[in-house]
């Protein structure tokens, strides 16, 4: 079910300059805060845009943001918690301790700190984003191979003399990487959510980047009168999140059936 | 020194590194400005003079550790340092601002836990309809960023109902009925999200503890299910249940940043993105280390109401805070029924001599 709704998601992402029936950034002043209609199914901006281009574009942006930061996350993330949890002692000490201070502040805050040096903008939101992730993807992937390394196949490869580096990347790394894939999925959702709330603090994407963050404050702004502007772009946000969250829960089922990722 | 002493001590201990390591992260977060922080924080119209006061001020010419141990010197003495736009003291302005960001998270915490443990109950308890409602409401909670279930919040009570203010703030001091008014909507935005964590995690933990043999065992003494459910299966979930509220007490302070610039609170969280707008890095600085440290000492607390739940964890018998115990009333029922079974000359249930 999951899987069937974000393939749909990605693939109207991928096609949304196929889609749109407008351009985003189209301006028709004689269409401001108008109402949903056959021409414009999510009705107009206030400055006459089309809201369902704008959303398709700026979903397609968001997802990006989402996918590119957990991809980052991961890239850091897997090496150091597959070492971390297949070494063990001192090295897995050294690896985890500086990760865990990051565990110590609220991700959003932390995001909020990270957008403070770095500055604003959609490059940085996807690297603050990966940094609070990292922490996390690390945790699993080393809770994952703790348990994969006790495991006969890993100490009869060892036994053989197969050396340690071999050992992990051909045999701990596919068997533990279920959870870390479940736990990634789930974090794509909630990064949605966090780009979101960054763009919309002004903190991520900047205008004119389509930004479904930004489209909520556009939308939180003319509230009273155009409600359309404010629900659509906040519905693409749910159903994508409910999306990820299935497709999660199925992976779960079948990858990570002891829960690690939990 | 008794297990539960030498248990608070030693997680006592454990908070003065964590605080160490966050007034690091903190004091660098001026320091790795990229450029010269004095002249970013001041514009590049200031005089050349301003920027002196502030590099002096910082000490920015001295050397890092040196720079440190200043910063950690003035923290210690409650000197957060000083906000160079509006000349106050950042002390003064987040004791400013920090009683509207607590009544927010605290009251939206409070309701989170009164709405989520009893419908987690229910979930596992109530009729079929019940758990499908009690599951939608956790998808949604969850999928709904808060910053959007505010504006359709404010759409529905405010601009749809009048029945309460879009924005605005009075202090509760000042006049509890109106602080009553504002802070509604943003405690409903903050709590509602938290309720469905909260729900899903007493589900969770009702239907692992609901498995456990001396369940049968009051079951088939014939206790009262309701008893059964809130005096003895909730009181043995409630370690996960204290764990996700700890947890997430973290996830609502971060969640406050939004909600207040929504609500227009003037909260600590609204400082914090009004200062990162105006690059005013001394507020952000004194910001970010109250609510880390708000959140380091909450996870403290948390760590502790383990111990008072699970005698086990302060024993250091189990890493594991989902260990659970059964509640006196469900000892004894356990082990009477198999005091009766052993003299019967029967099976005796093998889980009770565990207990």
């Amino acid at each position: 079910m999951g899987a069937a709704i974000l393939l749909v998601l990605v693939i109207v992402a991928l096609a949304a300059p196929l889609l749109a029936p407008h351009g985003p950034e189209e301006i028709d002043a004689t269409r401001v805060l108008a109402g949903p209609s056959a021409a414009h199914p999510f009705g107009s901006d206030a400055l006459g845009r089309d809201v369902l281009s704008r959303v398709l574009f700026a979903f397609r942006a968001s997802l990006g943001v989402a996918v590119g930061s957990v991809l980052l996350s991961l890239l850091a993330g897997v090496p150091i918690g597959l070492v971390a949890g297949f070494r063990g002692g001192r090295i897995d000490g050294l690896l985890m301790r500086p990760l865990d201070l990051l565990l110590a502040l609220p991700a959003l805050l932390l995001a909020i700190s990270l957008i403070a040096i770095l500055g604003e903008g959609s490059l940085v939101v996807l690297v603050a984003i990966a940094i609070i992730y990292l922490p996390i993807i690390a945790r699993v992937m080393r809770a994952s191979a703790l348990v994969v390394r006790e495991r006969p196949y890993v100490t009869a490869s060892r036994s053989r003399g197969v050396t340690g580096r071999r050992v992990m990347t051909r045999h701990v790394l596919p068997n533990a990487a279920g959870p870390v894939l479940v736990q990634a999925t789930v974090l794509m959702g909630f990064a949605i959510q966090v780009e979101a709330a960054l763009s919309f603090l002004g903190l991520g994407a900047q205008p004119p980047t389509p930004s479904l963050g930004l489209m909520l404050l556009d939308g939180y702004q003319v509230l009273r009168q155009a409600w359309w502007v404010d629900v659509f772009p906040g519905l693409a946000i749910a159903i994508t999140v409910v999306a990820f969250m299935l497709l999660g829960d199925g992976l779960r089922r079948r990858y990570d059936p002891a829960g690690v990722a939990e | 020194m008794n297990p539960r002493t030498r248990f608070v001590l030693r997680r006592l201990a454990l908070l003065v590194p964590s605080l160490l390591a966050l007034s690091i992260f903190v004091f660098a977060l001026i320091r790795l400005v990229p450029g010269d922080p004095a002249r970013t924080m001041l514009g590049f119209r200031a005089t050349p003079e301003a920027v002196a006061t502030v590099r002096s001020d910082l000490r920015l010419d001295e050397s890092l550790p040196a720079q440190y141990l200043h910063w950690l010197g003035g923290l210690v003495q409650g000197d957060l340092g000083r906000d160079y736009i509006s000349g106050d003291s950042v002390g003064h302005l987040i004791g400013q601002k920090l009683p509207v960001t607590l009544e927010l998270v605290v009251g939206a915490m409070a309701l989170a836990v009164l709405v989520g443990v009893p419908l987690g109950v229910l979930a596992v308890s109530g009729a079929r309809w019940t758990r499908h409602l009690t599951q939608g409401f956790v998808v949604a909670g969850i999928a709904v960023p808060d910053f959007w279930l505010g504006t359709l919040l404010v759409l529905l009570f405010a601009a749809t109902l009048n029945w309460l203010p879009p924005s605005g703030w009075v202090g509760l001091a000042e006049d509890p009925v109106g602080n009553l008014r504002y802070i509604a909507l943003p405690v409903l935005t903050l709590a509602i999200g938290e309720a469905a964590y909260i729900l899903r995690t007493t589900r969770s933990a009702m239907l692992d503890t609901l498995g456990e043999p001396y369940i049968t065992f009051l079951r088939a003494r014939g206790v009262r299910e309701r008893s059964i459910l809130f005096r003895h299966a909730l009181r043995n979930a409630a370690v996960p249940i204290v764990t996700v509220v700890g947890i997430q007490f973290g996830v609502l302070l971060g969640g406050a940043i939004v909600v207040e610039t929504i609500f227009g609170l003037p909260g600590l969280g609204r400082l914090v993105v009004t200062a990162i707008n105006q690059r005013d890095y001394t507020v952000v600085q004194g910001g970010v280390l109250v609510i880390a440290a708000i959140f380091v000492v909450v996870n403290l607390l948390t760590d502790l109401a383990y111990g008072l739940l699970d005698p086990r964890v302060e024993e250091g018998r189990t890493g594991r805070p989902s260990a659970r115990r059964p509640s006196s009333r469900a000892r004894a029922a356990c082990a009477c029924t198999a005091r009766s079974a052993r003299a019967a000359g029967s099976w005796a249930p093998r889980s009770c001599s565990c207990w």
